[in-house]
């Protein structure tokens, strides 16, 4: 099995227990207090560091290319309310003019 | 938004549960156009990223979360190799345990496997558009909703993967940096709560350290401790008063 397969099917099983342990065995008894508050924290967290590696990553390099300016432009436009497409459209497009300078 | 009151949530009969399917797909109709260009733009990534078509479709049916498929393929792309790829977006979803025992109370009809199904339709925005409000939640609305995201972003993720090639070069038309572009959006909202800023600070910080002498992944794999900031400051239960936390 390639290694795009092992992620899907991964990924897939573990979203599916993820999604289904609360509606199928808790019934109404609640995720201890503590583990909840930690179990939160771990997507802000893990997005944080994919903003960081996905902008200044480049293999095992830490780089400020164009993308740095793509992720400028993308805050600007998620602090003045923009849809997220549009977010994503104006840091590839201003990623793409970085490049042509 | 019509509110129920506590004796007729229980009944549930079949005509309660169509009106709150249909309530809960008038609901999310607006932020359905966006799952479906979400989607769209999931299949061009991953195909461009090297997954084929197939593969983008298949985990946009199986795992539909959209933050955790964009990592996991993100990484891939990057080199980063399986183990961190799985990982990263395994840990993502992780937040789904969570949300589905909030919801769990409500949770009563129909045999287990059923309710297995029913509970792949909870994302972020089906649970959040069927609250009601100190802890309640309405199934049926959660359910309506759910189909119409998960419609949308399928059929989105389909439509990008099929028509991806299309397109040049990813790099050229600025593509790699729709990635951090996208987290970005993602982790905006989350912000508003300072221990979520705090995590959202520390985990990017744990990044940044690790990059330069960690293989790829690896920073990201690391950065989850630093959800372990929830430990402290949440309501107390005491239950696990005694035990060392851990991963």
């Amino acid at each position: 099995m390639s290694d795009v397969w092992i992620v899907v099917c991964v990924v897939g099983l573990a979203t599916v227990a993820f999604k289904g342990v609360g509606p199928v065995l808790l019934g109404g008894r609640r995720l201890p207090a503590q583990l909840g508050g930690v179990v939160e924290l771990l997507a802000p967290a893990l997005l944080a560091a994919l903003v960081v590696t996905q902008t200044l990553g480049a293999g095992r390099e830490l780089v400020a290319d164009a993308r740095l300016a793509g992720l400028g432009v993308a805050a600007a436009a998620i602090a003045l309310r923009a849809p997220l497409l549009l977010v994503v459209v104006l840091a590839a497009a201003a990623t793409a003019l970085a490049r042509t300078l | 938004m019509p509110l129920l009151a506590g004796g007729e949530l229980k009944k549930n009969s079949t005509s309660e549960a169509t009106a709150g399917y249909r309530e809960g797909v008038r609901a999310i109709a607006p932020i359905c156009v966006t799952a479906v260009v979400f989607g769209v733009s999931f299949g061009i990534l991953a195909e461009a990223a090297g997954l084929g078509w197939l593969a983008p479709i298949v985990m946009s049916a199986t795992t539909f979360g959209g933050s955790a498929q964009f990592a996991a393929v993100s990484i891939l792309d990057n080199a980063g190799g399986v183990v961190a790829a799985a990982t990263a977006a395994v840990l993502l979803n992780a937040r789904y345990i969570p949300l589905g025992v909030s919801v769990a109370p409500a949770w009563r009809e129909g045999s287990a496997w059923r309710r297995l199904v029913q509970a792949q339709l909870i994302v972020d925005e089906s649970w959040a558009i069927s609250a009601r409000g100190g802890g309640r939640f309405d199934v049926p609305v959660l359910i309506g909703a759910g189909v119409a995201l998960y419609l949308c972003w399928v059929g989105g993720t389909a439509l990008g993967a099929l028509a991806g090639d299309i397109l040049g070069d990813p790099a050229t038309l600025g593509l790699d940096a729709a990635f951090p572009a996208l987290f970005l959006a993602l982790l905006a909202p989350q912000l508003r709560e300072r221990r979520a800023l705090a995590a959202a600070l520390a985990g990017g910080l744990i990044a940044l350290a690790l990059l330069p002498v960690a293989s790829p992944g690896i920073p990201i794999i690391a950065a989850s401790a630093a959800c372990l900031i929830g430990l402290r400051g949440s309501a107390s239960s005491g239950r696990y008063a005694g035990r060392a936390p851990s991963l």
